[in-house]
């Protein structure tokens, strides 16, 4: 198993007792009646095996890009325990990331999975160019060697079809189809385990999108990643996805092949969701 | 005949699928139900019956593109345990799919980007076959469906609907598999083309692969097929 959550949650505010209970799907709310916390991932499990492409669907506010964040870090979690590719503490028990020391958190982050951000501000640095951007990454995943970096830079920014003759332009100069290529090849240049997607081509006009679909699938198919892709939009998950968790008030409603989800969904909610498409 | 060919490759038992409509008020519309069948390596299975009986649901809900109320679907695998396909956990779906299951549906699904060529090239690819001897069989499966050569190229989504249909089974049938569900594979073929891909279906048997094929035409079934069941209205 690639990466294995148990019991997440994310509350964000002070919290109390009430806030799991008093919320998610059954109760209908994400805001704790009690305390007025935020709760916006509900003692979620899942589980992600290696090549496997998990899409994660429901409406603004349901968790979605919480969830994402809670795996890559980016906000620490409230309760629950994740494991990712049996990294084991000191007595061989598969070891909680949550508790690894800052370092190998650091290590986690930068090596092993990758980020893409529906904002291309969050994803890079508008400060560095392209190149300098990917270079971070690479960086970061412990290659010191310039000549070496620079190599891999060029590599990865021809795997995203750009000229490299505008490598060390800054991220301004370029559209934000392009934008969103270069987080591609930043995420990918330290050739991670697990890729995060955060609605990658929400905002892209769909011939951008379809490029850029294309492009993370090959390379998906190519690199034998394992990915989680956020999205609202069910055509990008069927495209993309072998499976898919459906999310409402932070709690996870149904999980299932992508396929049954959008021909035979269960859950009330995910039955109006599909329903609702164009 | 050895032993081995008694055992059934796969089967279905008292499978029932409704659907509960929540977003109409919990309406719960029956899709088929207590439906028993089984067949063996290197037999074809038709399905017939009136439009709305719920063959092609008895297909999809095999392929767990639909989840089942009741009953089990028994898959024998060569050379690994049986799975119950109405209950295994999805990523073995995933995996029986890739490598043992193929579904060629009603209606070409593509992406409006892709070559016919590089549609029925894609399956052998999947599974790790080098790109160009998955496109030199994709040639040759195209040639034997009576595809011309300047229509590989092009997508299939400009072709006539029976052009589509033989593309659809190409891609479906292209990988070797162990069980093949075919919705309607002759409907939209004239004679002649029906003839060929009836040919193709005849030359799966003999490589001892099984298949469920849905059926109108009673010759069709008469022909090609070892068993034919009727799905009807509550009964089989």
């Amino acid at each position: 198993m690639l990466l294995e959550l148990k019991n997440v949650s994310k509350i964000f505010g002070s919290g109390c007792n009430n806030c799991l209970p008093e919320t998610g799907e059954q109760a209908d709310r994400a805001i704790c009646p009690v305390c007025h916390s935020v709760v916006a991932v509900n003692d979620v499990s899942l589980k992600v095996k290696d090549k496997e492409i998990l899409g994660v669907v429901g409406e603004s506010g349901s968790g979605k890009s919480t969830l994402l964040q809670l795996i890559f870090q980016d906000q620490p979690v409230s309760e629950g325990t994740i494991f990712f590719n049996g990294i084991k503490d000191r007595e061989g028990n598969n070891c909680n990331i949550l508790e690894l020391p800052p370092a190998r958190k650091a290590w986690l982050r930068n090596h092993e999975m990758s980020m893409i951000y529906q904002n291309p501000h969050l994803g890079l640095n508008f400060n560095f160019s392209a190149g300098g951007n990917i270079a971070e990454k690479i960086l970061g995943a412990g290659e010191k060697r310039y000549e070496v970096i620079r190599d891999q830079a060029l590599y990865y920014f021809g795997k995203i079809e750009m000229p490299r003759s505008r490598i060390d332009d800054y991220p301004d100069n370029f559209s934000g189809g392009q934008q969103q290529r270069i987080q591609i090849a930043k995420a990918l240049s330290s050739s991670p385990r697990l890729l995060l997607l955060d609605e990658p081509t929400t905002g892209l006009d769909v011939s951008v999108q379809a490029r850029i679909l294309d492009l993370i699938k090959a390379l998906q198919y190519e690199m034998g990643f394992s990915m989680i892709v956020v999205s609202h939009d069910l055509g990008v998950i069927n495209h993309l996805t072998d499976l898919t968790l459906v999310m409402k008030n932070g709690s996870l409603v149904e999980y299932g092949l992508t396929d049954q989800i959008l021909e035979d969904p269960q859950h009330p909610y995910t039955q109006l969701l599909v329903s609702s498409k164009l | 005949m050895s032993a081995f060919n008694h055992r059934y490759k796969l089967k279905v038992e008292a499978l029932g699928k409704s659907f509960t409509l929540h977003n109409r008020g919990g309406v719960r519309v029956q899709g088929f139900e207590n439906v028993n069948f089984s067949l063996r390596c290197g037999e074809l299975l038709a399905l017939h019956g009136p439009s709305g009986a719920g063959k092609s649901s008895i297909l999809k809900t095999i392929f767990r593109t639909y989840l089942a109320d009741s009953g089990s679907i028994r898959f024998h695998r060569n050379n690994n345990p049986e799975v119950d396909l109405a209950s295994c956990p999805e990523s073995h779906v995933l995996d029986l799919r890739r490598r043992e299951i193929g579904f060629v549906t009603q209606f070409l699904k593509i992406l409006p980007r892709v070559s016919a060529l590089d549609a029925v090239a894609y399956p052998l690819i999947e599974i790790g076959t080098d790109e160009e001897q998955a496109k030199e069989e994709a040639r040759k499966m195209l040639t034997q469906l009576g595809i011309r050569e300047e229509l590989f190229k092009l997508s299939p989504l400009t072709f006539s609907g029976g052009e589509q249909q033989r593309v659809n089974i190409a891609r479906g049938i292209i990988a070797p598999k162990e069980l093949i569900l075919l919705d309607e594979p002759t409907a939209s073929l004239d004679q002649k083309s029906s003839e060929v891909v009836l040919r193709l279906l005849d030359q799966l048997k003999q490589r001892n692969i099984a298949m469920i094929a849905i059926f109108h035409d009673q010759r069709k079934i008469e022909q090609i097929a070892d068993v034919a069941v009727a799905i009807g209205r509550n009964e089989i």
